[in-house]
């Protein structure tokens, strides 16, 4: 909502506003000038922390690369360079690995935010949209960083992950050429190294890209809020500035203390340990996991005994997410009014949590049915709950404005 | 602000005993080696510093004996100085070692005694004669081992299993094969190697080291300060990584009050607390 004007008092300032408007930008989007609801919990503190995450994955990630070697003979005693030689290399390369992992928790939950409080619906899908591009992006970039450091698990995970694509070889012409043309050659070696490190280097940019635009659509209908209410009146809101923005940098504060204690306390834990043995194309490690954050994915890909049908039911995850603003049929945005919608979002939190420690398994024994019903109810969310429950259900009776609901959370 | 800490860190605690109890079951179902004893390390926990001593001596027993057989190719001989040693100390080690350098002027290849900013020499000239001397094995690379050995984890911290711990298991683990087990030629059995051969043979045996400062060298002995040794080697910036990360949460502690009392302060019209 838009609440004042950027009036330069300055001159210089009045001189360049009059050329480059840059200062009525800022104070519009991020200072007193917008308006958020008044009502906003924690939970929406994950947005500024990815946008941190994205910002310290890059900075890190330039400092690496004036050390980094993208060349299989000598990209593995290059990392390992950094982390011996290069002054605070250790830091830098444990803030880098650890912050893909961080980066991920914080997106995970900003997206189960938006799940829960009904953020993607109208008019909020284009918002939405391009969230999940962010994702898929990162995701992309995630696997690719992961091949870097060229240890084990980098190579197999690459090799594992790339072979997928030939379930497709069915298809006429491009069928067998696709993995030929990912590898750059016959066999995960230095042509793909080379190939992933440039779009490591580029993808985190197209994300900023992205970002803009995911913040530039934001910026329609502000933000969302806890009672899933519109934003009516002034009494609804309050400047983005000083209210959110010392907010937000109480959260970072905090998460960062999170954060920093993975990276000084406990840098390896969240890695694999084979990584700290160099890529060897002869020996197969005893099995072969992705990182944490593609687990729930991975399972849902063994989960089902065909090739090809495992690697459609994994893209297809994550692509129904796309179409929920349109599954979900609700008048009502937030769960906080929808008791039964908000009972089937915390069994499927729960649901995806149990699908990633299935996708860190063998798919052997009872992890195979398990990880079989859960895909089920992954897709049964989407497809069936989401879609009926959203249509059935008589929400519990709304307050009239957001006003009002913090005048009641303050009454007691 | 407590309601919403407590909504929060239920909210954590019941995710977190999600994963536990189902990663329970996942170790229940699996492993057929014993989990490896678990030792006192001085150099574990968040204020826990390398013990000078027994790098000293673990270094010895590398020396001594591993390093006919696995090399140590990530290590450089400068760094020996956070064992403890004086610059004359490093230089004298260095010198026992012959390394090849060149060409000189007239194009050849020579050998020279060692300077502190060399790497120590591998024992083989390349992986095909290190599995010639070693009937067909390949022994690894000890730059990173222990690090490569460790299994940490998150949600069962009482699980997890220190590289260090399975170096001195596997070290101390070698015995007779059980009934019935069929050993392979040149094989070994050990109760902690996956698979239980392993083609090195039991390399450590009473009194093999003698040790400058007079510690009784048992083979449990020698394994631990080796296996201290090795853990240095694959993490030589431990000591620094805990003391600016002390530095690091101290500040961002303060700072998180501070901000804390600050979004309190802006929110108080509002909020009407
Ligand atoms: C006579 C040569 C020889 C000596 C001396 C020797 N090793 Fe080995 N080591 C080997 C060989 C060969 C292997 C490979 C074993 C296999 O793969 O079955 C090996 C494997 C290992 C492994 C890897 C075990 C695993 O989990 O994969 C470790 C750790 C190790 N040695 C440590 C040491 C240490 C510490 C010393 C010194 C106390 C030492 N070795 C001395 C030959 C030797
Ligand atoms: C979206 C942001 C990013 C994510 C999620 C990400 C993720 C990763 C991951 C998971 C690794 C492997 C870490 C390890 O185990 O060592 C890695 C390595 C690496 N990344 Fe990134 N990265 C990002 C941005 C960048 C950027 C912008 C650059 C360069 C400009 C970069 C350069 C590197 C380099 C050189 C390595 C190899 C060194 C190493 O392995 O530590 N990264 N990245």
């Amino acid at each position: 909502m838009h609440l004042s004007s950027y009036e330069p008092k300055n001159p210089v300032m009045k001189w360049v506003e009059a050329r480059l408007p840059i200062g009525s930008l800022i104070y519009g989007s991020l200072g007193p000038g917008y308006g958020a609801p008044k009502n906003l919990n924690y939970w929406w503190n994950f947005g500024s922390l990815a946008g941190l995450m994205l910002v310290i994955q890059i900075i890190t990630g330039i400092v690496l690369v004036m050390h980094y070697t993208p060349d299989v003979t000598l990209a593995f005693a290059s990392v390992e360079h950094i982390m011996r030689d290069v002054n605070h290399g250790w830091m830098i390369r444990y803030l880098h690995a650890n912050g893909a992992s961080m980066f991920f928790i914080v997106v995970y939950i900003h997206i189960l935010r938006g799940m829960y409080y009904g953020s993607y619906k109208a008019p909020r899908e284009m918002i939405w949209m391009l969230g999940l591009v962010i994702y898929l992006l990162m995701m992309a970039t995630g696997f690719m960083g992961y091949v870097l450091p060229w240890g084990q698990m980098s190579f197999w995970g690459a090799t594992v992950i790339t072979n997928l694509f030939s379930a497709f070889d069915f298809i006429p012409v491009i069928g067998d050429d696709i993995v030929t043309f990912l590898w750059g050659g016959f066999s995960v070696d230095n042509p793909t190294l080379k190939k992933f490190f440039s779009l490591h280097y580029l993808l985190p940019f197209v994300i900023a890209g992205v970002v803009i635009l995911h913040i530039w659509a934001l910026h329609i209908p502000g933000s969302n809020n806890p009672t899933g209410l519109d934003m009516k009146t002034k009494q609804d809101v309050v400047p983005f500035h000083p209210y959110y923005t010392v907010k937000d940098l109480f959260g970072i504060a905090v998460f960062l203390l999170f954060y920093c204690t993975f990276v000084f306390y406990m840098p390896n834990i969240l890695g694999h340990p084979d990584n700290y043995i160099e890529a060897n194309p002869m020996v197969t490690p005893a099995h072969i996991v992705p990182e944490w954050y593609y687990l729930p994915f991975y399972a849902i890909l063994r989960a089902i005994p065909n090739k090809l049908l495992g690697v459609v039911a994994m893209f297809a995850a994550i692509l129904i997410v796309f179409f929920l603003p349109w599954l979900d049929g609700s008048k009502v945005r937030s769960a906080a009014f929808r008791p039964l919608t908000k009972q089937f979002f915390w069994i499927f939190v729960i649901n995806a949590l149990i699908l990633g420690v299935c996708g860190s398994q063998p798919a052997e024994g009872f992890w195979v049915p398990l990880s079989q019903i859960c895909t089920a109810y992954y897709f049964a969310y989407f497809l069936l709950i989401i879609p009926i429950v959203s249509r059935i259900e008589t929400p519990k009776p709304l307050p009239t404005s957001i006003a009002e609901a913090v005048l009641a959370k303050k009454k007691g | 602000m407590i309601q919403k800490i407590k909504k929060i860190s239920l909210t954590m605690f019941a995710a977190a005993g999600v994963l536990v109890g189902a990663s329970n079951i996942a170790v229940a179902a699996g492993g057929d080696v014993p989990q490896p004893p678990k030792n006192d390390w001085a150099h574990v926990g968040p204020f826990g510093k390398f013990d000078k001593a027994a790098l000293q001596r673990g270094f010895q027993v590398y020396k001594e004996v591993c390093a006919s057989c696995h090399s140590l190719d990530l290590v450089a001989m400068r760094t020996l100085s956070d064992l403890g040693y004086n610059e004359d100390e490093v230089k004298a080690i260095a010198k026992e070692y012959d390394v090849m350098d060149g060409p000189n002027d007239d194009g050849e290849m020579f050998s020279r005694p060692g300077r502190p900013s060399d790497y120590f020499p591998a024992p083989f000239a390349n992986d095909q004669e290190a599995r010639a001397a070693n009937g067909g094995a390949l022994p690894p690379d000890l730059s990173l081992i222990a690090k490569a050995r460790e299994h940490l984890s998150l949600f069962r911290p009482w699980k997890s299993q220190y590289g260090e711990d399975y170096l001195v298991a596997l070290l101390t683990g070698y015995d007779d094969a059980p009934e019935g087990f069929e050993l392979g030629e040149g094989m070994s059995y050990n109760t902690y190697f996956a698979g239980h051969q392993i083609a090195m043979a039991a390399p450590l045996s009473e009194d093999q080291v003698e040790y400058a400062d007079g510690t009784p060298a048992t083979v449990k002995q020698m394994s631990k300060d080796v296996a201290t040794f090795l853990y240095w080697a694959s993490e030589p910036k431990m000591e620094a990584r805990k003391e600016l990360g002390f530095k690091v949460l101290a500040f961002l502690l303060i700072l998180s009050i501070l901000l804390y009392f600050t979004n309190k302060k802006i929110w108080a019209d509002v909020k009407g607390k």
